[in-house]
């Protein structure tokens, strides 16, 4: 079960990475290694095993709706590449 | 001794008594770093003049009397840790001209406890690698040896203790990023329970994994740190509100009849026949300090390798979403279109190790893959915590070696990919359980690199990891060498 | 052939808290570009999501209004996907374990009660908002509106018209609105509606191919985009083609939708738990205090009206669309106790006068007590209904109590016997031709003399009691 060219540029355009074919050789070699990987989870039988998202059991972790001062537009858009009066500016969608 | 070579609580007492003064505290460190930074590179910014000024304010808060925990210390930032309106880069080109406009909660508290900050320290892109050589700031040098690498992610928080251009530091660990640099360079790194230290402001990697912690040059230094920078921090849900008990008091207690356990999955073949002494005379220490040693397992200690590289890429990918030169950091100056843009902007932005772990994690979270890759990781990663859990039952730390190896050349990987998979399970097993460990500076090859033995301890143990670190510490007497500079 | 309709709809509602979801940046509306926001709320690096206790019992509160089940546990997801509007590259919100579940609300189906099915109701932030040039290839975003928090409801394939879908969604913007947590702004993109529609031959079991309808911002539109929707797909079977999933984006000036299936790359959004936030557990304490918070809702409301007050359900209809207006209402009937009257004045002069304004009834100058006088002052016979029309104009217009109106303008209503016989017996006197011609079997004449007797009196003559008297002394 490897992985095709195809899937591993798909991955690519999901994580809008620009990658050359080199680049591409080599990253499908790579996220193969992950199918090792599952390859050796596989080994264990885990139903019934709850999921582990958290190390520690938090739940309920809450604010007041009050309203804290924002930074404010200045603030907001100083380290912006590209802003335009009160603006993030960017290139448009292209259909 | 010069004042930048002296530890917190040594320069605690100068401060007290007026024989030193933060402004000449801070002096001195700065001119270790004029004389040792060009070769080490700990540093990716310096702040010699915000510091001067932050001594000179601290001298004035000594006068009145209103001394806090650490007034007037120099201190170094791992550059993954916000300070607001200066440029905090996380090692990568794509933050490189980020300017935060807020602190990180740590830093906060640093400055509140008065620190003196010296500068942001070197570290691995977006804290992935463990030998800092994928800076986009160039690599650091390893003191003890400047063709050696320093260890990573954390390298230049490690050197910048270990070669005395700053008291003490911050560093962070998702997979030993603390643990490992401490060890190579020889100094004290102690990565807290998940939950003690607040991740509000720490540039995120793998948010389930992901602990700031201290570098300092001896235990009673990492109590002094830790009660400054644990505590409940309501800007993080994941913050634990457990209560900080003052670590210093763990100093000087013995360790009589305590169970130390000895993983056996950990003591395999593979690690470096001088590093295996260092740990078999540590476990001698130990022992005369009223310890046993018993033989315990930690059987899923395989499945830490797998469960780790799919959960914390697949964090990753997602926590790296954000840099796309929309809103700040680096931008391609000629995207054609949007989707153009995104796309060269993070092909440039990011270094090769940082997109190989996007590609990885974007991969194993696709469709159709969540259940059997990060849902399975997930799982077992329970199974990995109740390892631990079933330990503490048998023992009330456990020890392992830092790292398997000392610190190998810059450039160079290892060719053994036994000693590959060592180097990682000593250390990731603690962030998928989301316990607290700490390395402990415990010997030097005979070519003068320095090893680390590891203390693991449960959730909100870092208490004990103190006692019997600064038990052992005291007992083994290692002989206090300085890198030949 | 005869085809059958299904069509199920995602509702997303806009919540009316001060703070967004997940930091405490202001949620008001309006404002400069970019003023609400903070490093939280615009992805910077470092920040973290801390969840507005707020939101959680708003979302309950309409889990609650719609009979739906609130799991013990929920948590919260990271949909990922890349668009300038959205900061972090990912939207926060419910994946594998939502808010609630299956719930449902009843619809009026010709006379009958038809159920549709709620299957879940979750949180999420929204998205910040992205402007295009006109001219240039670039676009503007503004993240003031990332982070408000929203819920999303997905209703079952239940609906079977359009007609069916526009009520059902008049029903839970209505419930909206009477909770308190939406505005229900359509047209602002307070509450959003998005379609799926397919349809299948009568009969069979399977669903069609479904399409997904976006961009319908009016209830208008709604119907008339799935009006078109069915015709679209019917012509499509029926000239031998297939029905494709796809998003259709509805041009309302065009009156057609456009397919968007060359953007579609199918989005693969990568769920997985938020590691950032904690789960929610909701036990029974709190579901108790939120469902005592519960107003009572517009269904129990308008039952209620037509039980206790026995006014026409078109009445009751109008009456408790609004609940500061069916609030205003009750408050009349609870001081003069004539709902029917009440209810007369309010849908008849009362609205007339606030809709002209452009008004609502919280800024309605005529207080529920006034009203309640006036019609008290009616049912006395202090006034006539006659008199009371243009007392009610001078009541909107000044805001004045009628007792006032009337004092200052001395419209008492004439009902004094005595007085009213010399008026009547001077009209008579002074009309002697008249008199003649009507005893003489003029019988038309009689109106007339009311409207003599109007004239002297101003209008204050009680009407019943002139055409007494004057039926008696004309009579002779």
């Amino acid at each position: 079960m490897k992985l095709s060219i195809q899937e591993v540029e798909y991955v690519a355009r999901l994580a809008r990475l620009e990658i050359t074919d080199k680049e591409t050789e080599k990253f499908t070699a790579q996220l193969n290694d992950i199918l090792g990987y599952i390859d050796k989870l596989n080994e264990l039988n885990t139903a019934g095993v709850e999921p582990m998202s958290h190390a520690i059991a938090v739940t309920n972790a809450f604010r007041e709706d009050r309203i804290v001062d924002s930074i404010g537009t200045e603030k907001a858009l100083a380290n912006a590449p590209d802003a335009r009066g009160e603006f993030f500016r960017v290139q448009k969608v292209i259909d | 001794m010069e004042l930048n070579q002296l530890t917190i609580h040594e320069l605690q007492e100068k401060i007290k008594n007026g024989e030193a003064s933060a402004v000449k505290i801070t002096e001195a460190v700065f001119q270790r770093i004029e004389a040792v930074e060009e070769q080490v590179h700990s540093y990716i910014r310096l702040l010699k003049e915000e510091a001067l000024v932050a001594a000179s304010k601290a001298d004035e808060v000594i006068k009145k009397g209103e001394i806090k925990p650490l007034t007037g210390i120099p201190i170094a930032l791992k550059d993954i840790v916000c300070t607001k309106g200066i440029p905090t880069t996380c090692g990568s080109h794509i933050l490189h001209n980020f300017v935060p406009p807020y602190d990180a909660t740590v830093v906060e508290k640093l400055r509140d406890a008065g620190a003196v900050f010296v500068g942001k320290a070197n570290m691995d892109e977006f804290a992935m690698g463990s030998s800092t050589e994928t800076s986009y700031f160039g690599p650091t040098h390893n003191p003890w040896d400047l063709e050696r690498i320093p260890g990573g992610s954390s390298g230049g928080s490690a050197t910048a203790v270990a070669a005395d251009e700053c008291i003490a530091s911050i560093g962070s660990d998702t997979g030993g990023s603390i643990r490992q640099p401490a060890a190579l360079c020889g100094v004290v790194g102690l990565k807290p329970t998940y939950g003690r230290v607040s991740r509000f402001g720490l540039i995120a990697f793998a948010s389930s994994l992901d602990q700031i912690g201290p570098f300092t040059k001896d235990v009673e230094d990492c109590a002094i740190m830790m009660n400054v920078l644990a505590g409940y921090d309501p800007k993080e849900s994941t913050s634990v509100p457990a209560e900080v008990p003052d670590y210093r008091q763990f100093v000087g207690r013995d360790i009589k009849g305590w169970k130390i356990g000895i993983p056996k999955e950990y003591f395999i073949e593979g690690i470096d026949p001088e590093v295996n002494a260092a740990i078999q005379k540590t476990i001698t220490v130990i022992e005369k300090c009223g310890g046993k040693c018993v033989e315990i397992s930690l059987p899923h200690t395989e499945y830490c390798l797998a469960v780790y590289y799919i959960i914390a890429p697949a964090e990753a990918s997602s926590n790296l979403a954000r840099y796309d030169g929309v809103k700040y950091g680096f931008r391609v100056s000629d995207g054609r279109s949007l989707l153009d843009m995104y796309k060269r902007t993070r092909m440039q932005g990011f270094g090769a190790e940082v997109k190989r772990r996007i590609m990885i994690g974007t991969y194993a979270l696709s469709a159709g893959y969540y259940d059997a890759y990060y849902g399975k990781a997930s799982q077992v990663r329970a199974l990995i915590k109740r390892d631990f859990e079933e330990a503490w039952k048998k023992c009330d730390v456990i020890l392992t070696p830092t790292t398997p190896t000392p610190a190998f050349k810059i450039g160079e990987k290892t060719d053994s990919p036994l000693q590959m998979y060592l180097s990682d399970i000593f250390t990731i097993s603690t962030n998928l359980a989301g316990i607290p460990g700490i390395s402990v500076p415990c010997g030097f090859t005979s070519g003068g690199l320095p090893i680390g033995v590891q203390f693991l301890a449960g959730h909100f143990e870092e208490g004990k990891l103190i006692q019997i670190a600064a038990a052992y510490e005291k007992n083994a007497q290692i002989e206090k060498r300085r890198p030949k500079l | 052939m005869e085809f059958e309709t299904v069509i199920g709809l995602e509702v997303h509602a806009q919540l009316l808290t001060d703070t967004k979801i997940f930091c405490g940046c202001s949620t008001k509306f309006g404002g400069a570009p970019n003023s609400h926001t903070c490093p939280v709320c615009l992805g910077m690096p470092g920040v973290l999501p801390v969840l507005n206790k707020k939101v959680v019992e708003f979302a309950m509160k309409m889990s609650l209004a719609t009979n739906c089940e609130i799991n013990k546990s929920c948590s919260f997801a990271r949909k990922n996907y890349f668009y300038p509007d959205l900061p972090k590259g990912y939207q926060i919100s419910q994946f594998a374990y939502p808010l609630s579940e299956h719930g449902y609300v009843f619809l009026d189906v010709d006379g009958a009660q038809k159920k549709i099915g709620l299957t879940r109701i979750h949180m999420e932030e929204d998205a910040g908002k992205l402007m295009h040039d006109e001219h240039n290839p670039v676009s503007y975003v503004d993240l003031n509106r990332a982070g408000v928090p929203l819920i999303e409801i997905v209703s079952e394939p239940d609906m079977r018209s359009p007609a069916e879908a526009a009520d059902y969604l008049k029903r839970l913007h209505e419930i909206l609105v009477y909770l308190e947590i939406c505005d229900g702004n359509m047209e602002e993109g307070s509450f959003r509606c998005d379609a799926n529609v397919s349809i299948r031959p009568m009969g069979q079991k399977e669903f069609g191919t479904r399409a997904e309808l976006k961009n319908m911002n009016s209830f208008r539109n709604v119907q008339r985009a799935l009006e078109y929707e069915i015709k679209r797909q019917q012509y499509l079977i029926e000239s031998g083609g297939k029905v494709v999933q796809e998003t259709r984006l509805w041009d309302d000036a065009q009156g057609a939708s456009i397919s968007m299936r060359s953007k579609e790359e199918a989005h693969d959004y990568r769920y997985f738990p938020d590691p950032d936030l904690v789960p929610i557990l909701v036990d029974d304490a709190w579901v108790e205090k939120i469902r005592k918070e519960l107003p009572e809702l517009p269904l129990a409301k308008r039952e209620r009206f037509l039980k206790d007050y026995h006014i026409p359900e078109y009445d009751a209809g109008v009456l408790t669309a609004d609940k500061a207006l069916a609030q205003y209402y009750e408050d009349v009937v609870k001081l003069c106790d004539k709902p029917k009257q009440a209810s007369n004045w309010v849908m008849g002069d009362v609205l007339r006068f606030l809709n002209e304004d452009k008004l609502d009834i919280r800024q309605c100058p005529i207080t529920a007590k006034d009203l309640a006088d006036m019609i008290k002052l009616i049912e006395a016979g202090t006034i006539s209904g006659k008199m009371a029309k243009d007392i009610i104009t001078d009541m909107y217009k000044t805001g004045k109590p009628p007792q006032k109106i009337i004092e200052e303008k001395g419209l008492v209503q004439i009902t004094d016997e005595g007085e009213l016989a010399k008026t009547i017996t001077a009209i008579i006197e002074a009309n002697p031709a008249q008199l003649a011609d009507y005893r003489g079997g003029k019988g038309k004449l009689f109106g007339f003399f009311v409207g003599q007797v109007m004239k002297a009196t101003q209008g204050k003559a009680n009407p019943q009691l002139v055409n007494d008297m004057l039926k008696k002394m004309l009579a002779g």
